[in-house]
């Protein structure tokens, strides 16, 4: 990184580059997202001539039913998901929480198990029985975490979320034993893992509201953020009501989360990574870590999501490439030296730079 | 603006779910615009005191003025205005660059959804050049040492530009060069009218820069006042329960124990 283009104005010399770096990650993500389009099995392997969208009526239909609302669809599980990490890494001042914690994906994961093998669910059902699931985790981490008797709330979710995800995973774990192995266990088993290959735009357009409301909440609330990742003293003395505004954002981005684990199921690594890569671009300040994490997010499960459908004849479940993937970015994060202010590495101390 | 009162009567308090009770019929007048230390052993309660100033606990009896007003009648947005603090373990789980950092002490004056503008970057640059900070504004906390860090913590506190500022112990893990700076911006908030209260371990710290001190033993204070008078061998030898003496050696008072 360079240091020249530093301005003379005390106020914000670093936005400009900032803002450069904004624009160039939105215009990939709109560029992914167009070159989606293009990519998947038919006419052949990977790449559609795009005059057949005017000439092939088959193509048209494949592109307006199935294509956009699945890149959709995998759009706004990324950046939910990556949001969603980013939000509760810094209510919980913990970099390795996840949106899945609290109960929520493996709550989210017995109701599916539950729908499929108890009731033999349609796919819509299959959903509310996952959403409904994923938010009785919440609730059951939160009710257990207000009974106990020790420590913060901060422990006191952090430990009830992992007795409520052990209980809800012990259920799957029943589930998968009693299912049919031959019908009920493909379905669910692949559902554990995570796909968007029956996504259809009903399935789209019932996300969309809950995910874009916690969205722009979320986006809203970045600057406050900061203060909500303070200890509760700090962020006391500082005005803010810490419990009040940090249940407010807890339900809102589990309530998405719930939403896209419901039709996409279980997909890992998504937003633990993503956040750690936007802060590490973007600076540890969540007014600028939260939309970056938002236009990754998108970018990361696009591009998964595209390899997941196109890549083999048959689809790779989502949920595994997005492990792959996040957890050796992860390892070369952590190997990769801290930059996470990259303008300032070679100038320590720099008295006198700003004259 | 005539520098902010804070006055607790009769207060008494317990933390819920011990049957002990740490304050009973607590009353204390801290005098405005001067610097008061809070001197104790562990467990006297000078932590707690300021907490019930911030109403982080409120008292079961008992009144807490601050500026004439009672402490229930402000906002917790109208407290952060009033009151700075500067706690004792103050942590950031992220690796916020200085100037982030001390822009977090603008909350107290933005609605909730507001983010920082250039007049508080302007109030933050300010109290980063006042704690002579400029040169690590684009550091990450991180990277610093642990002197550099508390004084940004301090200037986190600063850029609320509060009335009254409240430090808990803010020079116990401070080398001398770094408890020096500390003191000096004591000084100067209290010469720009700030009422500023720390608590500290150290006699000596009193003796050099508050103007007022309040001894305090298991819940109660033993005595409050001008530093001179308060500051004597028989006080501190009953706050502290060992032999405490008060010696003068170049024109300064050093506490001996």
């Amino acid at each position: 990184m360079t240091t020249a283009g530093q301005s003379h104005t005390p106020v914000l010399p670093k936005s400009n580059r900032l803002r450069r770096r904004f624009l160039s990650l939105g215009a990939l993500l709109i560029i992914t997202i167009a070159v989606s389009i293009f990519l998947g099995r038919y006419p052949e392997p990977y790449w559609m001539p795009p005059r057949l969208l005017w000439e092939d009526p088959l193509a048209q239909r494949l592109v307006l039913n199935l294509r956009i609302p699945r890149i959709l669809a995998a759009c706004l599980l990324g950046m939910v998901l990556s949001v969603a990490g980013t939000v509760l890494q810094m209510l919980f001042h913990n970099p390795l929480v996840e949106p899945g914690f609290l109960g929520v994906s493996q709550g989210a994961a017995f109701g599916a198990a539950l729908g499929i093998i108890v009731l033999g669910a349609s796919p819509l059902a299959l959903q509310a029985m996952a959403a409904a699931f994923a938010l009785l985790g919440l609730g059951l981490s939160a009710a257990l975490a207000r009974k106990m008797r020790f420590g913060g709330w901060t422990l006191r979710l952090i430990l009830a979320g992992i007795a409520v995800s052990a209980l809800f995973s012990a259920g799957v774990g029943l589930l998968k034993y009693v299912a049919d192995p031959l019908t009920q266990l493909p379905e669910l088993v692949f559902w554990l893992l995570g796909a968007l290959w029956s996504i259809t735009w009903t399935d789209t357009l019932s996300i969309l509201p809950v995910a874009v409301i916690a969205l722009v909440v979320a986006l809203l609330m970045r600057w406050r953020l900061n203060i909500l990742a303070l200890d509760d003293h700090t962020a006391l003395s500082l005005g803010s009501a810490p419990d009040r505004e940090r249940t407010v954002l807890l339900v809102i981005v589990v309530a998405a989360t719930a939403a896209v684990v419901s039709v996409a199921g279980i997909v890992n690594w998504v937003g633990l990574i993503v956040p750690q890569l936007a802060r590490r671009i973007f600076g540890a300040d969540a007014q600028r870590a939260l939309p970056g994490s938002l236009l990754l997010g998108g970018i990361f499960a696009v591009v998964c999501d595209d390899i997941a459908r196109v890549a083999f004849v048959g689809e790779i479940p989502l949920g595994i490439l997005t492990s792959l993937l996040g957890a050796l970015l992860f390892a070369a994060l952590m190997i990769s030296p801290q930059r996470s202010q990259p303008q300032t590495q070679d100038t320590p101390a720099a008295g006198g730079r700003r004259e | 603006m005539n520098p902010p009162t804070i006055s607790l009567s009769n207060v008494a308090f317990s933390y819920t779910g011990t049957t002990h009770t740490l304050f009973e019929g607590l009353s204390l007048d801290i005098p405005p615009g001067t610097t008061t230390a809070v001197l104790g052993p562990n467990g006297s309660g000078k932590t707690t005191l300021l907490h019930l100033i911030l109403g982080f606990v409120a008292p079961s009896d008992g009144v807490v003025l601050l500026a004439q007003r009672p402490r229930q009648l402000y906002s917790r947005r109208d407290l952060g205005k009033l009151i700075g603090l500067v706690s004792q373990n103050e942590s950031v789980p992220f690796n916020f660059t200085v100037l982030d950092y001390v822009l977090l002490g603008r909350a107290p004056h933005l609605q909730l959804l507001q983010t920082p503008g250039e007049a508080d970057i302007i109030v933050a640059q300010e109290v980063l050049a006042e704690t002579g900070l400029a040169h690590l504004e684009d550091r990450s906390i991180q990277s610093l040492s642990g002197g550099e860090r508390q004084l940004v913590m301090i200037a986190r506190a600063l850029a609320q530009r509060p009335r009254i500022l409240l430090l808990d112990e803010p020079t116990s893990h401070l080398d001398l060069g770094n408890k020096g700076l500390v003191l000096n911006i004591i000084k100067r908030q209290t010469a720009r009218g700030v009422t500023t209260v720390f608590t500290t371990h150290e006699p000596d710290l009193a003796e050099s820069v508050a103007a007022f001190v309040v001894l305090m033993r298991n819940g109660m204070v033993l005595a409050a006042g001008p530093t001179h008078e308060i500051l004597t061998a028989p006080n501190l030898t009953q706050t502290y329960g060992v032999p405490v003496d008060v010696v003068e050696i170049a024109g300064r008072r050093v506490i001996l124990s």
